[in-house]
């Protein structure tokens, strides 16, 4: 009860404040620990290591929120999501391979400034070609092909890459838009890859 | 040297072993089946007989027994938890308190503070350049390394007796489930679930204790990429490179309660020594 409590006043206030804990809580003396170790380096800043309201609910609840919790901050998040004003989310797949074939970007060896890439690769398994692929999310292949590529699976691709917490509030997958760590035109291209008849992926 | 040409020799071949392709385009290959992880395995237990990690275990333990800094002292009086000067086992058995410091300290951070104490050595210019690249090594690391190799074949025993022990793991566990930073990263976003890789890369799940012990299996390793040695500080630095998060310091203790969360949840399985890494 007095957790359920700290998530609803998370959840609600403007500014995430962390519930006073006892100077013994693990967690506490974990983040203090880190705050005093870390430094910041190239583009990384010590703010990173301060949790957002969605960040601080998924490490509450080892990423299991209740259900009403998840949904409102879930909500919170897809009202956040800027969406393309020439209302075109389909870009160039060829473009789209290569931000997913890139895995550079938010580190502190990254250069600022320097475009990133998506990382996709690194978890999803996307074109036939590249047999590269991790696992950690699912199988992206065939996915245009097998769910369609009419305006509300463009929407759910784009709104997905830009803040898949928007869709599943403690997905692993990184929100790209929403930090900024690929542009509105990345992203289009990214859905591209996924959806357009033309792309590898639903050949 | 024979046995350096040998291992570029074989280096090479590795190099040149063309990536296999999935046979079935439409369904992805199972991971038990990982050809490519299956391949290095075969080429690195070749290199295991003849492992260049071994040259760091003779360089550090010449480093050990020398009289060397400001105060040209050895390192025979540094005491790793088992006594001044006990090396054997001493690196399996970390990390753990120490009553002179009150805090518990991994090997690397432990060695790091005799070198300070014992020989006079300034704590900050190690910490400056701490890892190796292709013409240098580290005191430190040719140290740890020679250190670990004493512990070859012994079980992984990190002591949880202390309080202060219970309390480092406790934080350990904690940092491993932070998710934080741009990505919303935490070390368990990698390793927290079976069966998982980043690309070609298995990813062992450090929460079970049969594969944790994967976390020190192999470290500190002879890295083929760029041919250098590096320990578990390199190891758990460049982990945080890839979670997007700021740096973390050398030999601290978020380091430290990292290790003692992976180490007592691999207690119990054999360290094999000093390895060599993808």
């Amino acid at each position: 009860m007095k957790r359920f409590a700290a998530f609803l006043l998370i959840a609600t206030g403007p500014a995430i404040m962390a519930p006073p804990a006892a100077a013994d809580d693990p967690r506490t003396a974990a983040v203090a620990t880190l705050q005093r170790d870390f430094k910041p380096r190239g583009i990384t800043t010590m703010n990173l290591l301060v949790e957002d309201g969605v960040q601080a609910i998924c490490n509450r609840t080892d990423d299991k929120p209740p259900k009403d919790v998840a949904q409102r901050l879930e909500q919170d998040q897809l009202a956040g999501i800027r969406w393309p004003a020439d209302g075109k989310l389909v870009g160039d797949w060829k473009s789209g391979e290569r931000i997913a074939q890139n895995g550079r970007g938010m580190t502190w060896s990254d250069p600022a400034g320097a475009p990133g890439g998506g990382s996709c690769y690194n978890c999803h398994r996307i074109g036939p070609q590249e047999t590269s692929f991790g696992t950690l999310g699912p199988s992206l292949f065939q996915f245009g092909k097998i769910r369609g590529n009419g305006a509300d699976m463009q929407r759910y691709v784009y709104g997905k890459i830009y803040n898949a917490k928007a869709y599943s509030l403690c997905s692993q997958m990184p929100r790209f838009g929403h930090v900024g760590a690929l542009s509105e035109q990345q992203i289009k291209d990214l859905v591209a890859l996924l959806l357009d008849p033309g792309s590898p992926v639903n050949k | 040297m024979t046995r350096t040409l040998a291992f570029c020799a074989v280096a090479a071949l590795v190099a040149a072993a063309p990536i296999p392709q999935a046979a079935g385009q439409s369904k992805p290959p199972a991971v038990e089946r990982d050809t490519t992880t299956e391949e290095f395995e075969k080429f690195r237990v070749v290199l295991e007989a003849d492992n260049p990690a071994e040259l760091f275990e003779l360089k550090g333990a010449e480093l050990w027994k020398t009289p060397r800094g400001p105060k040209q002292t050895s390192l025979e009086r540094c005491d790793l938890g088992l006594g001044p000067g006990a090396v054997k086992g001493a690196y399996v058995q970390l990390p753990r308190y120490f009553a002179d410091t009150g805090k518990v300290m991994d090997a690397e951070q432990r060695i790091v503070h005799c070198m300070v104490t014992l020989q006079g050595f300034d704590a900050a210019a190690l910490a400056k350049q701490p890892f190796s690249n292709e013409t240098h090594t580290p005191d430190p690391v040719a140290i740890t390394t020679f250190v670990a190799g004493q512990s070859r074949g012994m079980k992984i025993a990190p002591p949880q007796t202390h309080p202060r022990e219970r309390e480092t793991y406790a934080i350990g566990r904690e940092i491993f489930f932070y998710r934080a930073g741009g990505y919303d990263f935490s070390c368990a976003s990698c390793h927290g679930e079976d069966g998982k890789r980043i690309r070609t890369q298995q990813l062992p799940n450090f929460t079970r204790p049969d594969q944790a012990i994967r976390s020190y299996q192999g470290w500190p390793g002879y890295r083929m990429t760029g041919g250098v040695m590096h320990t578990l500080q390199w190891r758990l630095w460049d982990c945080f490179r890839q979670q997007r998060f700021p740096e973390p310091g050398y030999v601290s203790d978020s380091l430290t309660a990292l290790l003692t969360y992976l180490a007592v949840n691999a207690r119990g399985q054999v360290y094999k020594g000093p390895g060599i890494k993808r």
